[in-house]
């Protein structure tokens, strides 16, 4: 027996409670780790660590863990991947990764206000793919230390802010001046015969003096908007509406650094670090068409080390390796723009609103999965996260069983194994209490719910169901298969339901129909529709409806035609997002959901899901930094912002249901209708 | 998590044939008194497992004196009956996890809810 086996012996031997559960945590990271990054970790030891919990999406800083790590031996290099949980350590040896191992693991490292406790496993090589090379969106200039620290001073000196006016304080999320014009957050335009008393402030001659001779503008600026962010405030994603304002844009950065997002409508995005005392010019593509906003948040990914040239600084947030965080102060922006006096005839008609144009969604919608990954990525952001964030609020409109589901359940013989795959907040599972009742939901927040309620519930995917092959009796899939986005996966989902029953056992599903109105009836979603305008918001009820009176049609599966429509009406592959209470006009599509009560809740709730970068902490929530948002601009401006989550739909047309339940073998369609808004069918398992 | 539903978990972690029963480690055990019916315990009985129903009574320290095979005319035993209801309905595992037999994977048991969401290389 070598001596390392010996060592390894006694420390087992000696592994106290605390130790296990590091183990157990540890291979939890692995799991996610292998789901993030494609890489496995190594059972040995190599010169590379991955350190869970200790990245930059931890609000753990590049100095802070390079101090730590030193500790244990010479760094080769340290790789902190942008808002991941995690970072990737290499050793100039072995020895210094095994040191680090052995003393690091489960210790907590505090890295400014953050403490998280890290998790370190041996990984055989630091893999990590290159995103593409980024660049400057087409006529954006970033001019490094434009003003003097001595101009800094004067400008902010010139602000008084004790003379702003009610309509200019208003802001929520940051403080806010205008001189010359006052930008209108209602209209989002300036009110041009309505010159403000005062003219822009003398200091800013000078500034402005140098721009025009430096050819960034043709000529002087007659509008100032200055806004104040203190730490953990921003701005919404927006294009300054081009009736307002001329080309070019001017924005000087003073007090503090921070980091602009531009956004194209195609889904690019490129993050500018606006260092203080910098110059952004915004003309053309990226004044027109571009949207810039800034992340609300507390701190910044910027670049390692001391401030880039102007040169480097394009590349710079595209690689990996020398990203830091850098803790946000107090940055106040001077924005000059030109009156425009004339519509705006600019290259960019979808995006201009004198052309008829709109201006660019701020959350890009996500398109249609192609593949695998791309399904269950939409579905993770589209409907699971969605169902936590809006749990308590949809489970207070879901309390009255529909009829024809809570017909089903009572005709079947007491006794019988009901699983109810995708049980929300649990309404059917106590209809009938004769019945030995199960359900799960991929919901946390509604199995929670249901729990509460007594009933049998786990948590689980309706792909893989983990309850006993042919175990049940009967099962129930209401409002379920529809939130899933590729043909395969719907098929999948029948399949298990399928599965899970015995011989002779029958299966109901419910799925929202494509056609709300049937047998020239509108459905209740439809009707819905006049009440909502003068009872304030809708009900939200989603699909279908829970008093249903009229007796629906019934439809066999011999009697379906075949062949459907080609209704797809997808823009470039995108995903429309479904106006509540009207017709589909596409199969595919996001339905919005809007959030009462639980205000402040529901934006942390709304950030967290809209943010296509917030990853999930890796284990669990030992970090603090406040996550990614895109809020809907107008959220900014009124007091109580509703936050509003968009769910993936797949809204199935007459006999789809119905063609995808016969490609399942052993199964047979009983019985098929459509009720109030649903396509329905009861499947019999020979 | 009710040892009913217990009785119906199964491991579904890929390329696992034996997974079922589920192990239980339980940190946390509660019993709860519930009406007994029973009509309703008599209707579930066939529906059990009742080696795995055993065992995990068994390894929650509440099996009493469960018999390992179920006894005939059990429908008349209103004692049996009533040990059963118990061990069914009224004792539940609040805080542990439930451990596949064979691939060792464990899904955790927190308040009362077990988590069987399995990670996309493991479906």
């Amino acid at each position: 027996m070598d001596s390392d086996v010996v060592n390894n012996v006694k420390c087992a031997a000696r592994r106290s409670k605390e130790d296990k559960k590091v183990l157990k945590k540890q291979l939890k990271a692995s799991f996610t780790l292998l789901k993030h990054e494609g890489i496995s970790t190594a059972s040995h030891p190599t010169k590379s660590l991955v350190v869970a919990n200790g990245g930059l999406g931890n609000g753990v800083s590049r100095e802070d863990l390079l101090t730590c790590l030193e500790h244990y031996g010479d760094v080769e290099s340290l790789l902190m991947p942008p808002q991941k949980p995690y970072a990737f350590v290499t050793f100039r040896s072995e020895d210094g990764a095994r040191k680090a191992h052995a003393q690091l693991n489960g210790q907590k490292l505090q890295s400014g206000e953050n403490s998280v406790t890290l998790y370190l496993s041996y990984v055989d090589s630091v893999k990590h793919k290159e995103e593409a090379v980024v660049h400057f969106p087409e006529g954006l200039t970033l001019v490094e230390d434009f003003v003097s620290p001595q101009e800094e001073a004067v400008l902010l000196a010139a602000v008084d802010w004790s003379t702003s006016n009610e309509a200019q304080k208003a802001l929520k999320h940051r403080k806010v001046k205008h001189y010359g014009f006052e930008f209108r957050y209602d209209n989002n335009n300036v009110d041009k015969d309505k010159p403000l008393p005062a003219g822009l402030p003398d200091e800013c001659l000078p500034v402005l003096q140098r721009c025009l001779l430096d050819g960034h503008i043709n000529v002087l600026p007659d509008q100032l908007t200055v806004n104040q962010y203190e730490a953990g405030q921003g701005i919404p994603p927006h294009v300054d509406t081009h009736s307002a304002f001329e080309d070019t844009i001017l924005s000087l950065s003073l007090g503090a650094k921070a980091v602009m997002e531009f956004r194209h409508p195609d889904g690019r995005a490129v993050p500018v670090v606006l260092p203080e005392r910098s110059l952004l010019v915004m003309k053309g593509e990226s004044r027109y068409l571009w949207t810039h906003g800034i992340t609300p948040r507390k701190f910044d990914l910027v670049p390692a080390g001391e401030p880039q040239s102007s040169a480097d600084s394009e590349a710079d947030l595209s690689s990996h390796s020398g990203l830091t965080l850098s803790r946000r102060g107090t940055r106040t922006s001077f924005t000059f723009r030109k009156i425009r006096q004339e519509p705006c005839c600019c290259a960019f008609p979808s995006a201009c609103d004198s052309q008829g144009g709109t201006s660019p969604n701020p959350s890009s919608p996500p398109s249609l999965p192609c593949c695998h990954a791309d399904a269950t990525r939409l579905e993770e952001e589209y409907v699971h996260r969605v169902y936590d964030s809006i749990a308590s609020h949809f489970s207070s409109t879901r309390h009255t069983p529909w009829p024809r589901v809570c017909h089903f359940l009572s005709s079947l013989p007491p006794g019988s194994v009901l699983a109810d795959v995708g049980c929300g907040n649990g309404k059917y599972l106590g209809v009938n209490p004769k019945l030995i009742s199960v359900g799960c939901d991929r919901s946390g927040a509604l199995v929670q719910i249901c729990a509460e309620r007594g009933f049998n519930v786990f948590v689980s995917d309706a792909l893989s169901v983990p309850l006993r092959t042919a175990s049940c009796d009967a099962c129930i899939s209401i409002a379920v298969i529809h939130h899933f986005s590729t043909q395969e996966r719907r098929l999948a989902a029948v399949r298990e339901l399928v599965r899970l029953l015995k011989p002779g056992g029958q299966a109901l599903i419910y799925v929202w129909a494509y056609e709300q109105e049937y047998n020239k009836q509108k459905s209740k979603y439809l009707k819905e529709q006049n009440k909502q305008h003068n009872g304030g918001r809708s009900k939200d009820l989603p699909e279908g409806s829970q008093d249903v009176h009229e007796e629906p049609s019934i439809l066999t599966a011999a009697n379906q035609s075949g062949g459907l429509k080609d209704v797809s009406n997808m823009t470039e592959g995108k995903l429309s997002v479904h106006t509540n209470r009207t017709a589909f006009n596409s199969q595919d599509l996001l339905v919005p959901w809007h959030l009462k009560g639980r205000k402040t809740q529901g934006v942390e709730e709304a950030s967290c899901r809209f943010s296509s970068r917030g990853e999930p902490s890796l284990l669990g929530s030992d970090s603090s930094l406040s996550s990614d948002t895109t809020e809907n601009p107008d959220q900014f401006l009124s007091d109580r912002p509703v936050p509003v989550f968009h769910r993936y739909y797949h809204v199935f047309q007459q006999g789809e249901l119905e063609e995808l339940c016969v490609q399942v073998t052993g199964v047979q369609v009983q019985t098929s209708y459509h009720d109030q808004g649903n396509w329905c069918v009861v499947l019999t398992k020979e | 998590m009710k040892l009913l539903t217990h009785n119906m978990l199964t491991s579904h972690v890929k390329g696992v044939t034996k997974g079922y029963p589920l192990l239980i480690k339980a940190t946390e055990v509660k019993v709860n008194e519930v009406e007994f019916n029973p009509k309703f315990v008599c209707r579930m009985i066939p529906k059990l497992e009742w080696s795995a129903l055993v065992q995990a009574a068994d390894q929650l320290g509440h099996r009493d004196d469960l018999p390992r095979e179920l006894v005939p005319d059990f429908e008349k035993n209103e004692d049996f009956l009533k040990k059963v209801h118990r061990v069914l309905l009224e004792v539940e595992v609040i805080e542990g996890c439930l451990k596949c037999p064979e691939s060792g994977r464990e899904f955790p048991i927190s308040r009362g809810i077990p988590n069987m969401l399995l990670n996309e290389d493991e479906a």
